[in-house]
């Protein structure tokens, strides 16, 4: 990162991404009964993807704030 | 359901030995029928093509009308036409293509370098870019990146793709790379981009980018020779901008020296190109010398639109391209240079874009309708097809005759003309060909063409049987889950009722009563045959009726139907209702539901489905019934609920305490399934004459409201006028107003559906409306003019309290500014500033005259009461009609619109005061100035274009967002999937919570789950 600028992760309205292990990934496709490819997608271009290094294939947890249910988990599978 | 995916769809285009190949007759009369009446053979409506009279066979397959699909017949051009849906792409074709030898006028891949190790090879073949390549490739002079991937083209040729193309084939046992090339770097391009939208920008592109050459780089005519030299050669294999001496030397004593800095690229092991400028030479090695060619210019072509091509020379002489000259160029361009034009050349070559054989349509396709008068009258498509015969044969005898070349080429193009138009008759440039009546044929293109064409009006949207669309009018008295439909359509619109044991004798006597209402119009025998019931049939129908039978029977009262109302905005626009079969000629319904449709009855027409199959009759009753969408999806709340004049009478009956002996009371509650009078409030006495008095007991609205509320509710809320509390059924105080009852808001029936269910709220609803028109006929309500009236002295206030003061005010403001005393406000400037207090100061001074009104028409007024019970109308509305209409604006400003410095021509220049820029003094009632009557309007015009603008906006916004979600699904597990079960959301709207089943967003509602508790308490 450029010296001086301020890391996109730390801005209040993007949302908390993380990178999943193996087990958790899963989990996650066994509870809704799923392959990995129909999970909602992101793109490699993403800033906050760059930004968190994670690589195609990965499966990224996403907790965003929601005006609905407060918080909400969302899953995105990273791809080129 | 098996459900099957769709791999892909081939477009190509029909070759003339296809057409050939799949027509079952030549086509060579332009005559139809002949003297005997009957079809010419090898003529249009030729037996060979299919039939269309009853009883006669189709000569190609033997089937009958209805069995036979018809087949295609071919006329044999006699010389080649261009296609007028291709005109546009020939263009292009012809102009990105070399004049002699029909390559495209791309660049080709050019030689590198060339390495020779078998390891390096062994890499290629595991598809791998390793390390020695990576080196190889830096020490050539081309480092690769990381990202750099390798792919197998075919048997000893990879493609490396980097932000170069590379191209490495194995050639007499070397590996030798070469740069892809234009030509490459576009092949590739669009192999990548062919299953996805995108290749159409790709050959764009490569059409521009070679159109832009002006000389071929494949062929070219003879300049010079060299004896052939291996120091020659050698320079020139050293590649890019490296020229040896003699070469220079060699090429400016043959008179064409080069310029400083040519590039030479070596494209094979024999071949050179040297590029110099705009110039190109093609150096190749053979019989033992060097020949130097000179790239072939490239002549311009012009499209001369719509189907001609020009070709202009150097010396600026034009010269036309006949078709025939246009389908031979076409037919020069190499197969491997199809695919530039993202074409499959097995599918679809260019040439075939030039008309040799014309396919006959089927006259399945096209049939003759037979008038009255025994005539027959021929399809567009059959008349078309006729001239182009006739021209056709003219052409040929024409020129089997000699004619002159002028003759001829008038007699291509009337060839081409019918031929365009039998495509299309809608070309720009090209009169539309006329039927005899002077109506524009309707040729191929019209056909499947627009909102009535073959895809929009026959495919996407079709007539639905089982239908009637008739104008909507109020019926109070029936449920609102019902529609009164007229007899005369009860008695077209159809039940198929399967005859069984149980239901026999019923079905008997439908048949017998045929055509009186619940009657029955056919029978279907078990066998399947359809009989009409007559008034001659049908004593031995019913003697025959049997189990097994079908009856489609009249429509009857508490039949299910869909009825609908566009536009269709939301699930509401179409509900299911239960039949009631009413005279007259109109759809009745429930003014209640009139809200969900966005109806009303002005006119408005709406549409009923009968439903045909038990299923859907089950699934429209759960889905679709009218209690079961109370509550809208769209805000969680009803939308069904009183309207208008109920929410004005509930509000009279239960404003204040009135008083209503037992047989107002029973009068009220007319028509209601109430089974007992609650407890009275009190006794009056009553003096009857000559008889003493009597204590007579009364009820007050209040408690005649309460009768139709479940014992057990408990309700709170800020009402319209003051707070209302309902305990256990009972309104204890408030007033009923539109918050309580109307739709849109109706807390009582929001109460109503989620305490008591759907069947009670709408039992509530019937009540409430019945209760209310009954009491309103009773009590009566009206409106007029004489509403408006404000006494003398009210009058005379608003004029000198309220107008005369905000005048002055006016004036002074302007003043002030004339004398730059004004101090602008932050961020204004002065002029702005001054609007704006004139304005505010004006604003003022009609909600002034609007509250001095108010003190003197009370709520026994019929205008305020329905403003303050929010039936219909505003304060606002009253404001305008009785005491002043206020300052007009265009978007949100003064008018300012007109002349130069004023807005009308009875206004002095540069007058600033309120009269000149369009504030209306007077009320409605009073009546407006002309001026002040242009001004109201120019305000009024701005709502009426900005109606007009968003509702065609939202309608184009709502279509797009109705296509891109309308496969979701919300699924068992509360995931949103689409039809590939990839999932959108991982529960549904983030907290998985319907919104028609909820306390206003919120699973449950704790306050007032609370609030209940207490009052059930007695807390």
């Amino acid at each position: 990162m450029k010296k001086g600028k301020i890391s996109i992760l730390e801005h209040e309205l993007v949302p908390k991404h993380e990178i999943m292990g193996a087990e958790e990934i899963k989990e996650l496709l066994d509870k809704y009964k799923i392959k990995r490819v129909q999970l909602p997608k992101i793109k490699l271009s993403d800033p906050v993807i760059k930004e968190i290094k994670a690589d195609a294939g990965d499966v990224v947890k996403i907790k965003r704030q929601s005006r609905t249910a407060g918080t909400a988990l969302f899953y995105r599978l990273v791809i080129e | 359901m098996r459900t099957k995916r769709i791999k892909g769809i081939k477009f190509g285009l029909l070759s003339p030995k296809e057409i050939r190949k799949m027509s079952a007759s030549k086509i060579i009369t332009a005559d139809t029928y002949g003297e005997d009446g009957f079809p010419i053979e090898m003529g249009l409506v030729n037996q060979r093509l299919g039939v269309i009279d009853p009883g006669l066979r189709c000569k190609t397959c033997g089937g009958r009308m209805g069995e036979c699909p018809g087949h295609f017949g071919h006329i044999e051009l006699a010389a080649p036409v261009i296609h007028i849906g291709y005109a546009k792409l020939i263009y292009r074709m012809l102009s990105a293509t070399c004049r002699e030898c029909g390559g495209v006028l791309l660049e080709d891949a050019y030689f590198l370098f060339s390495v020779s190790d078998t390891e390096l090879e062994h890499d290629l073949k595991r598809e791998i870019i390793s390390e020695k390549w990576h080196k190889e490739f830096g020490d050539s002079g081309f480092p690769l990146s990381t990202n750099a991937s390798i792919t197998k083209e075919k048997n000893d040729e990879w493609a490396i793709t980097d932000k170069e193309l590379f191209i490495i084939r194995k050639e007499a046992g070397k590996l030798n790379v070469y740069d892809a090339g234009e030509k490459g770097r576009f092949l590739n391009d669009i192999e990548l981009r062919k299953k996805q939208p995108g290749v159409g920008e790709v050959v764009k592109r490569m059409f521009k980018e070679a159109a832009k050459h002006t000389v071929c780089s494949h062929c070219g005519d003879h300049l010079f020779d060299f004896a052939a030299d291996a120091r020659l050669e050698n320079s020139l294999n050293k590649g890019e901008d490296v020229i040896s001496k003699e070469l220079r030397r060699k090429f400016a004593t043959e008179g064409h020296a080069l310029s400083k800095n040519p590039s030479i690229k070596k494209v094979t092991d024999n071949k050179w190109l040297i590029t110099d400028k705009d110039k190109r030479y093609i150096i190749k090695k053979g019989n033992g010398k060097l020949t130097v060619d000179c790239g072939t210019p490239q002549r311009v072509i012009k499209f001369d639109k719509p189907s001609s091509y020009i070709e202009i020379d150097e010396k600026e002489r034009k010269r036309r391209l006949m078709p025939s000259d246009v389908r031979e160029r076409l037919e020069k361009i190499p197969d491997e240079d199809i695919p530039l034009f993202g074409m499959t050349p097995k599918s679809a070559r260019p040439e075939w874009m030039v008309l040799t054989v014309l396919p006959v349509p089927p006259v399945t396709a096209r049939p003759s309708i037979t008038l009255e008068s025994g005539q027959r009258s021929e399809d567009d498509l059959t008349h078309k097809l006729v001239d182009i015969i006739r021209i056709n044969h003219r052409f040929m005898d024409n020129r089997a005759a000699g004619a002159p070349q002028l003759i001829i080429e008038d007699l291509w193009e009337l060839l081409q003309y019918h031929i365009s138009t039998y495509l299309n008759n809608e070309i720009a440039g090209i009169p539309p060909a006329r039927h005899r009546s002077g109506r524009p044929l309707k040729t191929m293109t019209q056909r499947l063409k627009g909102k009535e064409g073959r895809f929009r009006g026959s495919l996407s949207g079709k007539r639905v049987n089982f239908s009637a669309r008739t104008v909507i009018s109020p019926a109070p008295d029936i449920d609102i889950d019902e529609v009164g439909v007229p007899e005369a359509i009860a008695k077209e619109l159809t039940v198929n009722v399967n005859v069984t044991e149980r239901n026999i004798d019923l079905l008997k006597e439908t048949v017998r009563r045929g055509n009186e209402h619940p009657g029955a119009n056919y029978v279907r025998r078990a066998d399947g045959k359809k009989v009409k019931i007559t008034e001659t049939n049908y004593e031995t129908l019913v003697e025959e009726l049997d189990i097994g039978w079908k009856v489609e029977r009249h429509l009857r009262d508490r039949d299910i139907v869909l009825f609908n109302r566009q536009p269709s905005l939301h699930r509401m626009s179409i509900m299911a209702h239960y039949v009631r079969v009413m005279s007259g000629k109109t759809f009745r319904l429930n003014p209640t539901v009139c809200p969900p449709y966005n109806a009303d009855y002005d006119g408005d027409e709406m549409n009923l489905h009968v439903l045909q199959t038990e299923e859907a009759r089950a699934e429209a009753k759960i889905l679709m019934a009218v209690q079961h969408n109370i509550i809208s999806p769209r805000f969680s709340r009803p939308i069904i609920g009183g309207i208008h004049d109920h929410v004005s009478s509930l509000f009279l009956l239960t404003y204040g305490e009135k008083k209503f002996d037992r047989e107002e009371t029973l009068e009220i509650l007319k028509g209601i399934d109430i089974d007992s009078l609650r407890e009275p409030a009190g006794t009056f006495r009553s003096e009857v004459s000559g008889l003493g008095s009597e204590d007579i007991p009364y009820w007050t609205g209040k408690q005649i409201f309460s009768m139709i509320l479940p014992a057990g509710l408990n309700l709170q809320f800020q009402g319209k006028v003051g707070g209302v509390t309902i305990r256990d059924g009972n309104l204890e105080s408030g007033v009923i107003d539109e918050i309580a009852v109307g739709s849109f808001k109706g807390k009582i029936i929001d109460r109503m559906v989620r305490q008591y269910g759907e069947e009670a709220a709408k039992k509530f609803i019937n009540d409430l409306a019945r209760l209310a028109t009954n009491y309103i006929l009773r009590a009566g309500f009206s409106f007029g003019i004489s509403d408006e009236d404000i006494p003398k002295e009210g009058e005379q206030q608003i004029k000198k309290e309220a107008m005369r003061e905000a005048e002055h005010k006016v004036d002074e403001l302007i003043k002030a500014y004339e004398a730059e005393e004004l101090e602008a406000l932050p961020g204004r400037s002065i002029e702005e500033t001054l609007e704006l207090r004139i304005m505010e100061t004006l604003g003022r001074a009609r909600d002034e005259a609007g509250g001095i009104a108010e003190r003197y028409l009370g709520i026994e007024n019929a205008g305020v009461l329905m403003a303050k019970s929010g039936a219909r109308g505003s304060l606002l509305n009253l404001t305008q009609m009785a005491a002043c209409v206020g300052q007009q604006s265009v978007r949100g400003e003064r008018i300012k619109r007109g002349y130069r410095g004023r807005t009308l021509p009875h206004f002095k220049h540069a007058d600033r005061g309120a009269k000149a820029h369009g504030f209306v003094k007077p009320s409605f009632k009073e009546g407006l100035s002309p001026t002040e009557y242009f001004f109201h309007a120019v305000g009024g015009r701005e709502a009426l274009v900005d109606t007009a603008v968003r509702t065609s906006q939202s309608g184009y916004f709502q279509r797009r967002l109705i296509n891109a979600l309308l496969d979701l699904e919300v699924k068992e597990d509360e995931t949103v999937r689409e039809t590939r079960d990839t999932i959108v959301q991982f529960k549904y709207g983030e907290d998985g919570v319907d919104p028609s089943a909820c306390e206003y967003g919120k699973v449950v509602d704790i306050d007032e789950i609370i609030k209940d508790v207490m009052a059930g308490t007695g807390a």
